[in-house]
């Protein structure tokens, strides 16, 4: 990691800055793209803060002339802290009090925002060094505007706190400077700050937006409404593969209050004043709905799914040695299946968007994690230029992968297009439960050689409906670390939609693989932990570029968890289970104590060892990661979603069981100390979480599971949890 | 259309609206209060939790035309500047990460320590099970359930 910004690349090209009407200083800048080399054209930066958008610059810092800084971001917030984290990069470089820098949203509350563009899956790990590099740019011509009023080298001057002093103790507040350093050119060859000497970075920052969630405020999609504006129920096909025949809306036009019935494709939306109005139109319609094929059950998946596994059609996604002949030599092979349901996302806040339509242009609101993307997707739709399309985010309720597809502001485009009016459509949780992108339902077969007593081979396999596991993962622990290994795939087209869910395949293949591997140390009888540590050992000062985690980091973590957790050392009556993983750039270890109370094993606590490099906002990394555990010890406890002739059987939480307070397990948590660039942790902290659990109730029970949800796998007399 | 008057947060409101509409809407879409949130509308998840006459309600369930002469209290109206010992406790604690469920959250965990100021560990979460978190901010709820009933002792 550099911590010196290359000098190859021109700020000039990515920062701009002007001098505000009003007074103070405006700078504009690009999230992520400051480090791209590419100049992009000149552009203008507004000097009327009023007159702010974000065609050109998707992010601005106003330094005010009174020293207040205000940041300026449209980025997506779904609960992963970013708006706080992020905003904390750049007032760590420009060296300001956290307390003198307020974060200014495209929120719903201000015209000042025209447009927001953003993407949707930006993270800490890529704004590292761009936010960094914005703030201390900004941070030098402030000093570089004091030292030409002073008549001294600006190598001479340093800051604090938002202060510029020279070699004699002079002192200027930025807000004085900001007029003369706004006319100044933007510098070259910054250098930014030692981590060691991070004022910010580090420290436990509450959320930028915890007033107005306490307060009740409108922050969220589900909470616009503009004049004119009518509410649409959407009626869809109630099985994947049925289309619609006819329908009968008699009923629904004779309830006051209904606008319109459009129908549109194999759906039909009903528009009224109000959300309630939509929702009693909706349940009034009377439709006919036909399939040409067979509809497909859960029972036919599971059934297909172990065909594909136990067949021989598969893509090789990586293939190390020769796993065939280390099998074919092997003393003893040891082979287990792992199942895993459907899944749907369940953000608490459903989907919804809103849509303006009209000749002139396509306004679309909402919560959305990609709307860019959305925005391309609703111009084909409707055969309009891109430019006339604007996409505004709100908040998000939760997103979990359900908020990277658009198929709600599609539908909202398409509504709004035909009804003439802007419409905002409104999911309710039946909708949003059985018109899901849902977490495929896979299977994976793991065997094992064993030679001599060490594992000489390892051969995954996947079967999955729709899709695969994709990209990096089969470099993934344990590639590399044993000598044959091969990751093979195999999946099964279905109507049903399918798409990525919080940590997309490593969700469950981590189940997999730490259930594995906790079951091979027993079967050989080595030390859990031990195997674990063997296998690394082997991976350590490989030349293999493809693997992706780091052994040593690995190591780390699963040390630090044995101490922390007091693995080996529980008191009589608790059971321990162990599973350590790496994904999303993150290495994570986790020990599950439970606990048997009336012969039903409980977990009491989960210890999580995370190495993520630095930890930007504590306060907001431990709360993702306790979420990320608890989801993930929920879902693999409870989690359960079937078809039956392409009818999704849930559709609301009177029977869709999600982890409740009284079920969950305290989190405790410790960070490896770092200096390495920051990684995610909205979602690696899930993985490892399923693991750690089956395998200290194997520990307590006896009982190895192998399928997800456990609750429904083992007979436990009463609820887990 | 039926006419209602309502006394929300202390302020009296006159909706028009069909008898069986559910007071999360009359919040949300007619009075253009939306901190009380709308996820499950089957009373499952606690978001759209209020007060009636102080104990807590989930308002999806419940029709206009029960409540007239009730004392509703909304998010809006547990205190006029964020001061409530919960809202300061959910602020200390840090609790949201989406923060959609932290209305009725809030809205519960008030009412509860108006019933039980002191409780204990299992006392809080036995009280906020109804309440559903996705986000699972459990152990901070827990927590700031715990620092809000300092704060009000």
């Amino acid at each position: 990691m550099k911590n010196n910004a290359s000098p190859s690349l021109s700020r000039r090209s990515f920062i701009k800055t002007s001098a505000l009407a009003g007074g103070g200083m405006l700078i504009g800048f690009n999230l992520f793209q400051a480090c791209k080399p590419e100049a992009k054209p000149p552009v203008d930066i507004p000097i009327d803060i009023s007159k702010l958008n974000f065609n050109d610059f998707n992010a601005f810092i106003k330094i005010a002339d009174n020293g207040m800084v205000t940041i300026f971001s449209p980025n997506p917030e779904i609960g992963q802290g970013v708006k706080t984290s992020m905003p904390m990069l750049i007032a760590e470089e420009l060296d300001v009090s956290w307390d003198s820098v307020h974060v200014a949203q495209g929120a719903l509350d201000t015209k000042n925002f025209t447009r927001q563009v953003a993407g949707g899956s930006q993270s800490l790990r890529q704004g590292w060094e761009p936010l960094r590099q914005t703030g201390a740019t900004a941070r030098q011509m402030l000093i570089n505007a004091a030292a030409t009023k002073w008549g001294v080298d600006a190598s001479e001057c340093k800051t604090e706190n938002g202060v510029i002093i020279n070699a004699n103790g002079d002192k200027l507040g930025y807000g004085e400077v900001v007029k003369e350093a706004a006319t100044l050119e933007v510098p070259e060859n910054i250098t930014l700050k030692d981590p060691k000497d991070f004022k910010i970075i580090g420290k436990n920052i509450s959320n930028v937006d915890v007033d107005k969630i306490i307060a009740g405020k409108s922050l969220y999609g589900m909470d616009y409404k503009e004049e004119g504006m009518v509410y649409a129920s959407v009626l869809r096909p109630p099985a994947f593969g049925k289309k619609l025949v006819d329908y009968d809306d008699t009923a629904v036009r004779a309830i006051s209050g209904v606008h319109d019935v459009v129908k549109f494709g194999d759906k039909i939306a009903v528009l009224a004043k109000d959300t309630w109005t939509a929702m009693k139109g909706k349940k009034a319609l009377k439709a006919n709905w036909a399939s040409n094929s067979k509809l497909e059950n859960t029972e036919d998946h599971d059934k297909i799914l172990m065909d594909l596994l136990n067949g021989k059609e598969f893509n090789t996604l990586r293939t190390d040695g020769d796993v065939k002949k280390a099998f074919a030599q092997a003393d003893q092979v040891i082979e287990r299946t792992y199942e895993s349901p459907f899944l749907p996302h369940n953000c608490m806040e459903p989907m919804n968007f809103f849509a303006d339509v009209t000749p002139e242009k396509i306004r679309l609101v909402g919560p959305i994690q990609t709307p860019a993307g959305t925005a391309r997707r609703v111009a084909n739709l409707l055969e309009r230029d891109p430019e006339d399309v604007s996409v505004e985010m709100t908040r998000m309720g939760g997103g979990f992968g359900r908020r990277l597809y658009g198929d709600f502001a599609l539908e909202a485009a398409e509504i709004s297009k035909i009804a003439q009016k802007p419409v905002k459509v409104v999911y309710s949780r039946e909708d949003d439960m059985s018109a899901g992108i849902y977490r495929p339902a896979i299977k994976y077969k793991i065997s094992a050689s064993i030679k001599d007593g060490k594992i000489s081979g390892y051969h995954l396999k996947e079967a999955s409906v729709n899709s695969n596991m994709y990209g990096l993962i089969p470099n993934f622990f344990p590639a590399g670390a044993i000598e044959n290994y091969q990751v093979d795939v195999a999946n099964y087209n279905s109507k049903i939609t399918t798409g990525a869910w919080r940590a997309p395949y490593t969700n469950f293949l981590s189940f997999a693989e730490q259930s594995f591997f906790d079951e091979l140390a027993e079967i050989l009888e080595i030390d859990r932990i031990q195997l674990r540590l063997d296998l690394l050992q082997k991976v350590k000062g490989t030349t293999d570029e493809r693997i992706q985690y780091s052994p040593e980091r690995l190591e780390k973590v699963i040390k630090v968890a044995v101490d922390k957790s007091g693995w080996g050392k529980a008191k009589e009556g608790t059971y321990q289970g162990f599973s350590a993983y790496y994904c999303h750039n993150t290495h994570v270890a986790e020990v599950a104590d439970v606990v048997l109370e009336n012969d039903i094993p409980v977990v009491k606590k989960v210890t999580c060892v995370v190495d993520c490099g630095i930890v930007v906002n504590p306060l907001g990394a431990k709360n993702q990661i306790e979420g990320g555990v608890i989801d993930g010890v929920g879902h693999a406890m409870y989690g359960d979603f079937s078809f039956k002739d392409g009818v999704p059987q849930d559709k609301n939480f009177n029977t869709y069981r999600l982890i409740r307070m009284n079920e969950t397990p305290v989190v405790e948590t410790h960070f490896i100390e770092s200096d390495i660039a920051p990684t995610g942790l909205g979602e690696p902290t899930l993985p490892p979480a399923g693991a750690a659990v089956a395998n200290a109730i194997k520990a307590a029970k006896g009982i190895r599971l192998y399928k997800q949800p456990f609750i429904k796998n083992m007979n436990f007399k009463a609820p887990l949890g | 259309m039926p006419v209602y008057n309502l006394k929300i947060n202390g302020q009296s409101h006159r909706v028009e609206a069909d008898q069986d509409t559910p007071l999360l809407w009359i919040l949300r879409d007619h009075l253009d209060m939306v901190g009380t949130k709308f996820s499950c509308g089957i009373g499952q998840c606690g978001a759209c939790t209020i007060h009636i006459d102080g104990a807590a309600t989930r308002s999806c369930l419940l029709q206009v035309s029960m409540i007239e002469k009730a004392e509703i209290t909304t998010i809006e109206g547990l205190s006029e500047d964020i001061s409530h010992p919960v809202q300061q406790a959910w602020k200390e604690v840090d609790v949201p990460q989406c923060g959609y469920c932290q209305a009725g959250q809030m809205m519960s965990a008030a009412a509860f320590l108006k019933q039980n100021a002191t409780p204990n560990k299992s006392e809080i979460r036995d009280a906020m099970s109804g309440n559903i978190c996705r986000c699972a901010s459990y152990n901070r709820i827990e927590e700031a359930v715990k620092v809000a009933a300092s704060k009000m002792s």
